[in-house]
């Protein structure tokens, strides 16, 4: 069965058994990538989750981007010819100079290139001055079952329009747009135009009497004051006060062109009940555009031929890298012309694959770490014999991001700013030793956070100078954890000799965590034997993922681990999740302060430090913070973990950036080469068929011997039993 | 007959009823709709303006099952319960939470799922009768005992142990078949032979030992023992009456699944990724995706409806003796 | 430190009485004996009977709980602690960092230390608590495995010639008491002796092994494998064994009336489990246990320590998944009780105006205890590897509980691992498929015995 059914595959491809595409793709510019959820929104207004972003970017433009290259981060234009210039005003709109004490308001102006085109969209297509599929009956839609199978496809130029559009749409409340409420406290008249907006738009949906999906609702007619056309290339936004990170705001998807054409167009309902909508068909400038879009299974991504002029960058290369990196500097992007992404939920299979050359790159899963990467004796990391010997290559950096054991501040136990609950909370930094956790969990990926900003942001400092003095001693070369004799002294100063409390009880504390996946229970039993080390006892109350975020929300929690990954470069990104105004309690559970730390000394300073351009003087405020939080241990710090992407040799330009996800048209295949290692690899084993084919060859005979004898006895019987009758009627 | 059909889907109203309030009590005393609305909207803050446009937009804002605010007939039928199920017995599926036209989907992971299914459930079928059929021709010898014996061993496996072992064996060691995936057509053949041979292979034991006993009690029937008499082999004894009698006990046994096919493997496709309606339904258990648990729910009781109809229909069919009434 | 019953501990010896109470009831009655004496002429009955007991008694032994008050005396650093944590303390004390193959003296995979001169090195740490007797000599495993074997060997012999002894003693009074007319057949006792002289000898084995070596390997944080997967027992037991009994009276009492009085009561129980029936179960189950999630974290002060909270869950999960089982057995009480009323004696007792409660107690009870019995064995199997299956979607037992499901989710991912970490998987697989097994043939035999229609 088995053997039938391979001949049947193996006639309609010339490919190897177990690959999983077909031998037209593997042989031309094709990327294979995987994803591990299926993306819920591709509207570039909603989305806000990396996994989406990943799709979102090769597709959407926003007008500034991230330097492929460069390091520390560096915006770059991106769809405009230059950076925005910026003007400051005062409060009666008089232009002032920047290092002007009474700036109330900065004025982005931005010039757009005039080259770009959107890509080929049936939305865009006019029969004189009609669009032609604005009005689509079903009739028309029987044979359409996703927006490239449109007779007709047609492109128009980038508009800075297109730019103010996406900006109202993220404005309107039911297209819920995430960073609306966080947008209108900086954009200039976002906020009455998105009442007025929202409200219109409600009343025309009750009018009509039906959903906001299917119904189109023309942004066109108002206007925000703070954000106008000037002309076809240029727009300005005005923010209040200023706000030097809104430049990074505008790397993010949520500020990229949306014609209106395919908001009107994407509004009808019979497309909707396609699910053919914004939301899954992005229309965008970028170098590719979505050409399939199955998010259970598969998104592909072709190139845009209408793609404008970009190219690799000529410089920009940190010192110490591969100055391979150059090698395509100048040339024309994208190199890459499809890329195909597959589902894959389990991490067995996307390893097992990528080891088998049918995934051009990687992550490595703890699980699979040993097997991939081996650390050398200067400790730097490195690939396993295995892996050289298939010439996979590898990066690794550590991430923007911090995961942190956080505990409540308002608890009556573990809260509290009192030297006694300070030493508490000191002391569990101490017994909880994320080092060990790295080392088992992460496998060595990560670095113990010594404070609030990870590497790579703006006032973190490595070495002896960043060291956390409340938990770390210098040791020569190196950070190492305070020993658990001090933690234990620590403890009894905060009032709990060995882990008891006055009257003798157990020290019983809480820990909330939303516990999923397989690994969960060994984590779990690795906090409580941290906390054990101290006698103190650790309750872990498990739920699910809802409830424990509820508790947070409401402040009920004791201690929960969270992490936070930067939406931009900067300190400002980080330490505002200490800021006493985003506690939970203060908020209403809308902040991101979880541990509802709220000192006012630190809140004064990051209120100074958070419109700040980088300096010394900065600096020197963002030490005084870090000194702060370091010594009231809101956190037990946690860690923050290292990317580690394993590639084949095959794959070129491969460049870790954790805050650029619009990098594949710098990425190129060496198709050759990836062909000929995918086909050494992968030749199927096949004496285990031969041996089953023999074995079931061979069992027919004595089954048909045995068969016969059997037959025998009973002709014999019933011979016997029919001369018995014969006998009993004579 | 067709009164009766008739009859048997009205019986079913109630039911599926009582199913949806099931299913409307027990996910709405784990999530207010404000959960549900912050799980979907995703972002990193999100705000009590948000939660309340996205409740409007996807009709969670209607109290659940009694509407206070409104008088007479309102109290009843504007309530989320009420609108909500109304549509699912029009089998107007709706939205899912994170916005996507959930018939849509259905209709798309359908295929996927009866790929695997299907030639799981006939060449199951078909391979668990011709074994039967081997051991019931050896009955009482070695052959039979061993196989049984086998069989129980293999019913006492869990079919995780399986999965894994076939993928770590067929895919990664003997490079026979890709390790998950599923395509389109021809070219998802490749795909699908290992969880087809994983779900038929799970599937012997149980299998092998009913249709066994369905053969030997057929093979102690007067009829065989006159065929036999006769001096018909044993082979054709077998095939010319047992298998055919046996047939009938077998396919009204197996109909009452049929229906169920549709409704895909949890774990075969959540293992291979294959996108069926199967991890559908996971996915939508573990995001708490109500939109769709609602549906599939009620289209895996309808489903299961008609299976017990479809039950029924075959015994007549297949025996006279049998009315419907 | 204080006897203290967890609520699956008081189960779990509730089924344990039930079972004394069940074997007393037959003892008294004739010819269920001859029956149950049917049922164990087999041999296949017997060793799986002996190899559930075996199972039964691990899973008693880990129900009986002592709390302590203070922390001066344990040295396990739980709060509650079973005779069965008692006996295996050395395990729970040995564990080590993090993996390690089973006999292994080593971890198996390297890690990064610094060493004496500051530099960074890339060993396979040594065990902490592995060999000690013979100073971590790879070369003197091999030797000192087969030595404790020997030992093994020796003290389960012992053990089995005290047991052959003593129950030799009974059997011959037995026999000289008996008159020399009624002959029964003997049981295969000899087959029973072998099997129990393994388990001893294996059992002994591990013991003895197990205070030197890792005999199953440790997993990811370095617990010990074979505490893990015997800690196990008692989940898959409870699971398996309680799930059908705590929904019984439902069933009885659902089934008998709905077949007993007719009418509108039959309509309404059959509308009611046909309703459940339809839901498909995954989802049901599943929504379920979700909702038993919330409740839990809403009323977080009702559980003092994690245990007590995995055993409420654990607790939860057995009757959510009585909920979705209860109708099958149901449908065949009521199926059998329409039937059994129409028995003459039946209707007669009606005529004679005998209270409805009295007729069901003496005349049709007592012919649905093989359905129940039979359902009760059947179900067991199923109910252990749904439990796998269950963890495996997220909606299982307590990630804190030690269980097969729970092993087997997290060796999916120790097998992408290479080379890979098999032992969890092997052991989860073993320790389970032995269970199951056991369970399905004893199954088998009671059903052929009991069963009044099975061909014999």
């Amino acid at each position: 069965m088995v053997f039938l059914l391979l001949s049947v595959s193996m006639k309609s491809y010339s490919n190897n058994w177990n690959s999983p595409y077909t031998s037209q793709q593997v042989n031309k510019q094709t990327l294979f990538s995987s994803f591990s959820s299926p993306p819920k929104h591709l509207d570039p207004v909603v989305s806000y989750n990396s996994n989406e972003w990943a799709f979102l970017s090769q597709v959407y433009e926003p007008p500034l981007q991230y330097h492929y290259l460069k390091r520390p981060y560096q915006v770059e234009p991106l769809t405009l010819t230059k950076m925005p210039e910026v003007k400051y005003f005062n409060q009666s709109g008089e232009a002032v100079l920047k290092n002007s004490s009474d700036i109330k308001f900065s004025e982005y102006l931005f010039e757009l290139k005039d080259n770009i085109k959107f890509q080929n969209h049936p939305a865009f297509v006019k029969n004189a001055s009609q669009y032609l599929y604005h009005d689509l009956t079903p009739q028309k839609l029987a044979s359409i079952h996703n927006v490239n199978d449109f007779a007709q496809q047609a492109t128009r130029n980038l508009e800075a329009a297109d730019y103010v559009y996406a900006i109202k749409r993220m404005a309107l409340r039911q297209n819920h747009s995430p960073i609306l409420d966080s947008m209108q406290s900086y954009i200039v008249g976002l906020k009455p135009f998105s009442k007025k907006v929202t409200k219109a738009f409600s009343q025309q949906l009750k009018a009509s009497g039906t959903k906001s999906k299917e119904t189109y609702f023309d942004l066109n007619k108002y206007s925000i004051s703070g954000v106008q056309v000037i002309d076809k290339t240029h727009f300005k936004i005005k923010i209040r006060g200023i706000y030097p990170q809104f430049l990074y705001w505008l790397t993010m998807n949520f500020f990229a062109p949306i014609p209106w054409e395919a908001d009107k167009f994407y509004k009808q309902p019979g497309l909707v009940e396609k699910n053919i909508t914004l939301d899954t068909s992005p229309v965008g400038t970028g170098p590719y555009y979505l050409a399939e879009n199955n998010p259970n299974r598969i998104m592909r991504l072709l190139a845009n031929p209408n793609f404008h002029d970009e190219f690799y960058p000529t410089s920009g290369l940190t010192k110490d890298s591969d100055t391979a990196l150059l090698k395509d500097a100048g040339k024309r992007l994208p190199f890459i012309k499809e890329v195909v992404y597959s589902l894959e939920k389990e991490s067995v299979p996307l390893w097992n694959k990528f080891l088998q050359g049918y995934y051009d790159a990687s992550g490595v899963s703890s699980d699979s770490f040993d097997q991939a990467v081996s650390v050398s004796g200067s400790g730097s990391m490195n690939l396993t014999k295995a892996m050289q010997v298939k010439g996979i290559k590898f990066l690794s950096q550590v991430e923007p991001t911090i995961y942190y054991f956080g505990f409540n501040m308002t608890d009556p136990v573990v809260g509290g700013y009192s030297a006694k609950q300070q030493k508490l909370r000191q002391a569990i930094s101490i017994a909880v030793n994320f080092e060990e956790y790295i080392s088992i969990f992460m496998n060595g990926r990560g670095i113990a956070a010594q404070g609030p900003i990870p590497p790579g942001i703006y006032g973190y400092e490595s070495g002896k100078k960043g060291m956390n003095s409340f938990l770390y001693n210098w040791n020569e070369n190196h950070a190492s954890r305070k020993s658990i004799e001090y933690a234990k002294k620590l403890l009894a100063e905060a009032g709990y000799p060995n882990g008891r409390k006055a009257n003798g009880e157990v020290l019983s504390l809480y820990y909330d965590t939303a516990a999923t996946g397989p690994d969960s229970q060994s984590q779990l039993n690795w906090y409580r034997k941290q906390f054990a080390k101290l006698g103190i006892n650790l309750i872990i109350r498990a739920t699910d993922y809802n409830r424990f975020q509820d508790k947070i929300r409401q402040a009920k929690g004791q201690m929960f681990s969270w992490g936070w990954n930067a939406d931009y470069p900067d300190p400002e990104n980080f330490m505002f999740l200490l800021y006493g105004g985003n506690a939970t309690i203060n908020t209403n559970g809308g902040g991101v302060n979880s541990a509802n730390y709220d000192n006012p000394k630190f809140n004064k300073l990051f209120e100074q430090m958070k419109t700040m351009q980088n300096g010394p003087e900065r600096l020197a405020i963002i030490k005084k913070m870090v000194h702060l939080v370091q010594k009231d241990a809101p956190w037990a710090w946690g860690f923050h973990p290292k990317s580690l992407a394993l590639y084949h040799s095959w794959y070129k330009n491969v460049w870790p950036n954790a805050l650029a996800n619009n990098t594949i048209k710098y990425k190129r295949i060496d198709v050759e080469q990836r062909y000929a290692k995918q086909q050494k690899w992968n030749s199927p084993i096949i004496w285990p068929i031969i041996l089953v084919i023999i074995f079931v060859l061979l069992s027919i005979w004595p089954l048909k011997k045995a068969y016969q004898k059997r037959q025998q006895i009973m002709l014999k019987n019933k011979k016997s039993h029919d001369l018995k009758l014969k006998g009993e009627v004579s | 007959m067709f009164a009766y059909i008739v009859r048997r889907l009205l019986f079913a109203v109630p039911i599926l009823i009582g199913v949806n309030l099931i299913t409307f009590a027990l996910f709405f005393m784990v999530n207010t709709p404000d959960d549900m609305a912050r799980a979907q909207l995703g972002a990193k803050q999100t705000t009590p303006e948000m939660i309340q446009s996205w409740k409007v937009d996807h009709g969670y804002d209607k109290p659940l099952f009694i509407n206070t605010t409104e008088h007479s007939h309102g109290l009843l039928t504007d309530t989320l319960f009420m609108q909500e199920s109304l549509k699912l017995f029009s089998f107007d599926f709706g939205q899912s939470d994170s916005g996507r036209q959930i018939s849509a989907d259905i209709y798309e992971r359908m295929w996927p799922s009866l790929a695997i299914a299907l030639p799981t459930f006939i060449i199951g079928l078909v391979t668990n009768i011709a074994i039967a059929l081997l051991i019931v021709l050896f009955r009482g010898s070695t052959l039979d005992s061993i196989t049984m014996g086998l069989a129980v061993a293999i019913m006492s496996i869990s079919g995780l142990f399986y999965i894994i072992a076939g993928q770590v064996l067929f895919s990664k060691t003997w490079h026979w078949v890709p390790i998950s995936g599923y395509a389109e057509g021809l070219e998802g053949i490749k795909f699908l032979i290992l969880p087809v041979l994983i779900g038929v292979f799970s599937g012997i034991g149980a299998g092998i030992r009913w249709y066994r006993s369905i053969f030997l009690e057929e093979i102690n029937k007067d009829y065989v023992r006159t065929a036999r008499a006769k001096g018909l082999s044993e082979i054709k004894v077998l095939f010319g009456h047992v298998l055919q009698n046996g047939l009938l006990p077998i396919l009204t046994g197996v109909v009452v699944v049929i229906p169920t096919l549709f409704m895909g493997s949890l774990i075969m496709e959540s293992f291979f990724g294959i996108p069926g309606l199967g991890s559908y339904t996971i996915d939508a258990i573990q995001s708490q995706d109500f939109g769709i648990v609602k549906a599939m729910v009620f289209l895996g009781s309808v489903l299961y409806i008609v299976g017990l109809i479809l039950t029924d229909i075959s015994y007549t069919y297949f025996d006279p003796r049998v009315k419907l009434s | 430190m204080m006897l203290t019953f967890l609520w699956t501990d008081i189960m779990i010896w509730s089924l344990f009485a039930l079972i004394i109470l069940g074997i007393y009831q037959i003892s008294k009655d004739a010819q269920k004996r001859i029956q149950w004496r049917n049922v164990f002429k087999s041999k296949t009955a017997m060793i799986s009977a002996i190899i559930l007991l075996f199972y039964f008694a691990i899973a008693l032994m880990d129900s009986m709980h002592f709390k302590f008050e203070s922390a001066e005396n344990n040295t396990l650093n739980k709060e509650l602690v079973s005779v069965l944590d008692m006996g295996l303390e050395h395990l729970i004390l040995n564990a080590e960092r993090t993996y390690s193959a089973p006999f292994a003296l080593k971890e198996y995979s390297s890690s990064v230390i610094y060493n004496t001169t500051g530099n960074v090195q890339q060993v396979y740490l040594p065990l902490k608590n592995v060999a000690k007797h013979i100073d971590m000599q790879q070369s003197l495993v091999a030797y000192d495995v087969i030595t404790q074997t020997g030992w093994a060997f020796l003290i389960a012999l012992v053990i089995i010639i005290a047991i052959i002894l003593i129950h030799g003693y009974f059997r011959l009074k037995k026999l000289a008491m008996s008159s020399a007319r009624i002959k029964t057949e003997s049981l295969p006792w000899s087959v029973a002796y072998i099997t129990l002289f393994l388990l001893i000898f294996i059992g002994t084995w591990f013991y003895l092994l197990s205070f030197d070596y890792h005999v199953l390997g440790t997993n990811k944080v370095g617990e010990d494998v074979l505490y893990q997967s015997l800690k196990s027992i008692r989940t898959g037991v409870l699971i398996g064994g309680l799930t059908t009994v705590v929904m019984l009276p439902l069933a009885l009492l659902l089934g008998i009336s709905a077949g007993y009085f007719k009418g509108w009561i039959d309509d309404v129980i059959q509308y009611l489990y046909t309703t459940l029936n339809s839901i498909p179960g995954v989802l049901l189950i599943a929504a379920a246990v979700l909702v038993m999630q919330s409740i839990m974290s809403t009323h977080a002060e009702w559980f003092g320590s994690t245990q007590e909270r995995a055993d409420i869950r654990l607790l939860f999960l057995i009757f959510i998944l009585g909920m979705t089982s209860w109708t099958g057995l149901c449908r065949l009480l009521r199926a059998e009780t329409l039937k059994i009323s129409q028995i003459e004696y039946v209707t007669a007792a009606k005529a004679f105006g005998l209270k409805p409660f009295t007729i069901i107690r003496k005349h049709i009870l007592p012919n649905l205890v093989h359905l129940i019995l039979i359902a009760l064995v059947l179900d067991f199997s199923g109910l252990v590897l749904a439990e796998a299956v269950l963890s495996y979607v997220g909606v299982g037992v307590d990630p804190t509980m030690p269980s097969w499901g729970n092993m087997i989710n997290q060796a999916r991912l120790e097998m992408a691992r290479e080379p890979m970490v098999w032992w969890s998987l092997l052991s989860a697989f073993i320790f389970m498929f032995i269970l199951v097994l056991s369970a399905n043939l004893f199954a088998d035999r009671v059903q052929w015995v009991l069963n009044p229609r099975s061909e014999k």
